[in-house]
């Protein structure tokens, strides 16, 4: 078994510490440590983005991340979505589209989302698809999804001008 | 299954290359080969695991005596976004557009990316163009020390390299290009997003007249490591760019390469594929 690292970061906005030994990666962290089970595990190898999270302001896959990597930064999984009036706009926009076949994408999608929002006000069709390439469907359901994020980063945007 | 005794994470350079001194360690960067290769059991962790995150000065694109230095763990995304990369050597960003996706941009580093040593590694086919150097750093026993070594000569085989127990690579540096400066990068897998390429080009040289000059050819995933060209190169150089001369290039390929058959293509395929993107990219330069 490896040493134990004491970790402190900021997950979902409340501080929160860990020792973790040293060879674990983010994911197996949060669902096993943290028991925050909507970040998916999928390839395992950063194939498939159903395991991303954002950290610091950036969608990266958690399960190419060390969990030690997480010490003093600030980490948002799809639980930290949630605001005090239930589903986020994002997430709302995912339900009302149908964007959702069976699920398990879902979560990497909705981040990456989230990530893409966080950066750009607006964005071609093009650029969401090109923003979403680290994430597979495997229902095939594209489409959907990325009319979803195009729609709200189009909405965000007018929310803005207005 | 893991077994990592010791973790390390230096907050100077000094401390991290005294720290590698002292015996076998595993260093830790973006993690994005690391992780996989280990939970694969591709790869076993050394019994020291150094963290290099927390070195200052490894992060960042910088100008200095007439080069541009990469910091190893400059991001693939910094590179992406870099301004003065963007003017200098755009043929950098352009390869990191089509490195991995966003989330694997995000967290990989350049440093990294030498030092996994693959010989699909997309970055270091643009590197490879723009005579690229990387510095490796160690201890003496009583100061860091630093040695430069050509980016060609630092590849050993898949996954192995030149680089000595003890040392980090700490960058990567080339000088600024001259004026009529062009490089292109093209790669080709069965999937646009994250595939590992099949095959990969690049060509670069000083465009005058129609002619290339200072010609320099990559070529990655289809030799033990990533190659330059240096046939292909001889048959483009100070040529115009007419048909025939492409054509000829695209023949000389073949001598620079040596392509193995494996889960993503065979070798005859490979061979065709660099044959005909070879004719594509002089083409696309020649009418530039």
């Amino acid at each position: 078994m490896s040493v134990l690292h004491s970790i402190r970061f900021t997950l979902n906005g409340k501080p929160v510490q860990a020792a973790v030994p040293v060879h674990l990666s983010a994911i197996d962290m949060l669902r096993d440590v943290f028991h925050l089970t909507g970040t998916k595990l999928g390839c395992g190898e950063g194939e498939c983005g159903a395991c991303t999270i954002i950290v610091d302001g950036v969608s990266v896959n958690s399960c190419l991340m060390f969990a030690v990597d997480c010490d003093g930064r600030e980490v948002t999984t799809i639980e930290g979505l949630r605001t005090d009036e239930g589903l986020n706009p994002l997430q709302k926009a995912f339900v009302q589209h149908g964007a959702v076949q069976c699920g398990f994408c879902t979560p990497g999608m909705v981040m990456q989302g989230t990530a893409l929002l966080n950066r750009r006000s607006s964005m071609t069709v093009e650029e969401v698809r090109r923003g979403i390439e680290g994430n597979l469907c495997r229902c095939t359901g594209y489409r959907k999804i990325i009319d979803t994020i195009a729609s709200a980063l189009h909405e965000t945007s007018s929310e803005e001008i207005s | 299954m893991h077994d990592i005794k010791r973790y390390l994470v230096p907050v100077s350079l000094e401390e991290a290359v005294r720290a590698a001194a002292e015996g076998d360690a595993t260093l830790l960067a973006g993690g994005t080969d690391l992780m996989p290769q280990t939970r694969t059991g591709a790869r076993s962790f050394s019994p020291t695991l150094i963290n290099l995150k927390r070195v200052p000065g490894l992060r960042g694109v910088s100008r200095e005596n007439g080069n541009i230095r990469l910091g190893a763990l400059t991001t693939v995304t910094d590179v992406l976004n870099d301004v003065l990369l963007r003017e200098a050597a755009p043929v950098l960003p352009e390869t990191a557009d089509h490195f991995a996706s966003d989330q694997v941009r995000n967290s990989a580093t350049i440093g990294g990316n030498i030092c996994n040593a693959s010989p699909a590694g997309d970055m270091i086919i643009p590197l490879l163009l723009l005579d690229a150097v990387v510095e490796l750093a160690s201890w003496n026993g009583e100061a860091v020390e630093t040695r430069s070594m050509p980016l060609e000569e630092f590849f050993v085989g898949p996954g192995r390299t030149k680089r000595q127990p003890g040392e980090i690579l700490t960058a990567v540096r080339f000088p600024v290009p001259g004026e009529g400066f062009i490089a292109r990068f093209v790669k080709f897998g069965t999937r646009p997003a994250l595939d590992i390429s099949v095959v990969s080009i690049g060509v670069a040289g000083v465009k005058e007249n129609g002619t290339l000059r200072r010609v320099r050819m990559a070529f990655g995933a289809v030799a033990p490591v990533p190659v330059r060209g240096r046939t292909t190169e001889a048959a483009v150089e100070g040529r115009p760019l007419t048909a025939e001369t492409i054509r000829q290039a695209s023949e000389a390929t073949q001598e620079d390469i040596s392509p193995i058959s494996d889960v993503r293509a065979s070798a005859w395929y490979r061979r065709e594929l660099v044959r005909t993107l070879t004719t594509r990219i002089l083409n696309d330069v020649s009418t530039s």
